[in-house]
């Protein structure tokens, strides 16, 4: 009876890693998709079917990274040998980099974009999280007159999707100057994330005990030193989950980055669709991109993957 | 040490009081218990004294000085909780330095160092020095926890049921452990407890605690044999006294309804200066388990309702009508379950309340 069972149960264990298998291949078939054309010779990008043997080179990356133009011209066999490996790979595509009169390499705008994206989510994740932690704190320990009425108001602001406010949104930001600045996206971010991490982090800071930070208090600690050495440390599983969720929706946001930026404070994502636009589009250029684009969410994720686990259980986990 | 005055204080949350006009008195070096039910306001009266609660109303006296402006910081008390008291990220070590590390209070790292090793000794706990908190046992803990108070030399040690989640066994060792502890440090200890027997077993003092209010003060023994009310009678003592209402008539103790009568000692304690005073008054008449004796030739006859066997001696369930009475006989003492026995009272011991407001007469006197 015993021995059937265990049968019964090891063909569902069967089937169930087949599901999964099948799940992961399609969930993971777009990033591989982008993976692989980022490493594709262009003339292979668009092939019908696609091509899925072929050997891999990084001229995306370095066509990616570098200001080039048409070739008009082929260049000499002494120009060609006197190039670096990287500008030979940019001459075979019919292109040559662009350098300034000094014979400096030009980079292209993405690196600068790239560091737009870091520099606007990384503040703003700091921002949300430490103004969300300190809110949270005040909700969860003290007695707030109306605290019912300020949460759901904190709340509220998430209600209205963002979008219906881009312009006069936008009207503001231009009238105070505040439009392809850094500091506007940061500010737009942060008010975003700032009511998730507040009831994000409110949950998490009501399930530490008030006694360990009361027994500091007695100890002969303040408020302040308390916070700093009992409550954050017990906080920093729900601090890294609530980071990891500001960070990606600061890190991935599109229809305010393109509305509220163009040159100097633009995010990589409106900047690497608009690639797509001028001349003939390389697909293997902007796959690059996208690739490069997705591996610090990735980074982020992974180094933190064990408070997430931790905090999605939402302190179920206790004792 | 200290010398601990709290004067009219009163503490609501809200709409609910805690705590309303209470007054207590604790000397330098007592060991102090105040004994009440879940949701007497004990907790609350040592958190005003620690300083996480502010009164409503009243003051607090630490030697003499009003506290009011003072933060828990500066108050220099030791809180040990029943639980949650000890940081679980850090070892014991640290945990038992924390306390000794706060800017107002930084000592030197060898002075951190002896007295972090000192209190290890005094508890016996040096060998879980570099443990991880998480990994002690329920008692270990609590040691830890006493630990992180003795460390520090407070001035006041407030304790809040540190023994209650601990199990049986464990929890009579630590009891005392802990007294024997208070009396080698000298220091002032006011224990919070739900625990009748932890309070007479520990207290210097015990404070009964009633919805707010202190009921009555005094000795372990002057709370046991002397109770102030009904409520203290039924609260102390393991089986609790029993309680019986009826009359006083002709200096006999005549009980309703159903009727039975027991003498009562015109010079005894129960009696004495009450007299003809209380002369055919509603009474309750208070005895407490070791006084009622089972014998051939005593007065009233009961039937034996239920048996426990405690080892040295068994507890007796008696009924008489709708009355139950406990009594706590030898174990050699032969009876059965459902027998007839007679029993009788010792008259000297019987205590007299007010049926109306419950008050011992002696009190009231």
């Amino acid at each position: 009876m015993a021995a059937v069972q265990t049968s019964g149960e090891r063909a569902l264990n069967k089937i169930a890693i087949v599901a999964v298998l099948i799940i992961t291949i399609i969930f993971l078939a777009p990033i591989y998709w982008i993976v692989s054309t980022s490493f594709k010779p262009r003339n292979l990008a668009t092939t019908i079917p696609p091509t899925v043997v072929f050997t891999p080179e990084i001229s995306p990356f370095v066509k990616l990274m570098t200001k080039r133009s048409q070739l008009r011209e082929q260049p000499t066999p002494e120009e060609y040998a006197a190039a670096p490996w990287w500008e030979r790979m940019v001459f075979d595509g019919g292109e040559k980099v662009v350098r300034d009169g000094r014979g400096d390499v030009q980079w292209s705008a993405y690196p600068s974009r790239f560091l737009n994206s870091l520099i606007v989510a990384v503040t703003s994740t700091v921002l949300a999280v430490g103004m969300g932690t300190f809110t949270a704190y005040g909700f969860s320990r003290f007695k707030v007159k109306g605290e019912g009425d300020l949460l759901f108001f904190i709340l509220s602001t998430r209600m209205l999707p963002p979008v219906v406010v881009a312009i006069p949104m936008f009207l503001m930001y231009r009238m105070v100057g505040l439009t392809d600045t850094h500091v506007g996206l940061i500010i737009l971010y942060t008010a975003f994330n700032l009511s998730f991490s507040v009831w994000l982090m409110k949950g998490f800071i009501d399930e530490i005990p008030k006694e360990y930070e009361e027994a500091a208090l007695v100890d002969g600690y303040t408020r302040m030193q308390a916070f700093f050495k009992i409550v954050l440390p017990e906080a920093a599983t729900g601090i890294a989950a609530t980071a990891v969720f500001c960070f990606i929706t600061a890190w991935n946001e599109y229809a305010f980055a393109l509305m509220m930026t163009n040159r100097r404070a633009q995010t990589a994502p409106p900047f690497i669709p608009s690639q797509v636009g001028s001349g003939l589009p390389d697909w293997t250029v902007i796959a690059a991109g996208t690739f490069l684009f997705l591996l610090p969410v990735a980074f982020f994720t992974f180094l933190l993957r064990n408070h997430l686990l931790r905090g999605m259980s939402f302190g179920a986990i206790r004792k | 040490m200290a010398h601990i005055q709290l004067k009219n204080i009163s503490k609501s949350f809200g709409a609910q009081t805690a705590l309303s006009r209470l007054d207590l008195d604790i000397a330098d070096g007592e060991f102090f218990v105040l004994l009440g039910e879940t949701g007497a306001g004990k907790t609350t009266t040592l958190r005003l004294i620690a300083g996480l609660e502010k009164p409503s109303e009243g003051q607090i006296y630490i030697d003499g000085v009003d506290v009011a402006g003072w933060s828990a910081a500066e108050r220099d008390v030791a809180l040990v909780l029943q639980q949650y008291s000890l940081y679980p990220r850090y070892t014991v070590r640290e945990n038992l330095e924390f306390p000794l590390k706060p800017k107002i209070r930084r000592l030197p790292d060898a002075e951190i160092k002896e007295r972090v090793e000192r209190a290890a000794r005094t508890l016996r706990i040096e060998h879980l020095l570099d443990r991880k908190v998480d990994r002690l046992s329920g008692g270990e803990m609590q040691r830890v926890s006493i630990g992180r108070a003795i460390v520090r030399k407070p001035r006041v040690f407030l304790m809040d049921e540190p023994l209650s989640a601990l199990d049986a066994k464990l929890r009579e060792a630590l009891r005392t452990e802990l007294k024997n502890l208070q009396m080698q440090l000298g220091a002032t200890f006011l224990f919070v407890t739900h625990d009748q027997i932890e309070a007479m077993s520990m207290g210097d003092k015990v404070g009964v605690l009633h919805r707010g209010r202190i009921v009555q003060t005094g000795t372990p023994q002057e709370i046991y044999n002397n109770p102030r009310n009904t409520y203290v009678a039924s609260f102390v003592g393991s089986p609790p006294m029993n309680l019986m209402e009826g009359r006083l008539v002709d200096g006999r103790a005549v009980m309703a309804p159903k009727t039975f009568e027991l003498p009562l000692s015109e010079n005894g304690s129960g009696g004495a200066g009450t007299g003809g005073a209380a002369d055919g008054r509603p009474l309750v008449f208070g005895i407490r388990p070791e006084d009622l004796h089972l014998e051939s030739g005593a007065p009233v006859e009961a039937l034996v309702h239920d048996l426990e066997n405690h080892g040295v001696q068994k507890i007796v369930t008696l009924r008489v009508g709708d009355l139950q009475l406990r009594a706590t006989v030898p174990a050699q003492t032969a009876v059965a379950v459902d027998q007839s026995v007679r029993f009788g009272w010792n008259p000297e011991k019987v205590a007299l309340f007010d049926k109306g407001s419950g008050l011992s007469l002696r009190h009231e006197a």
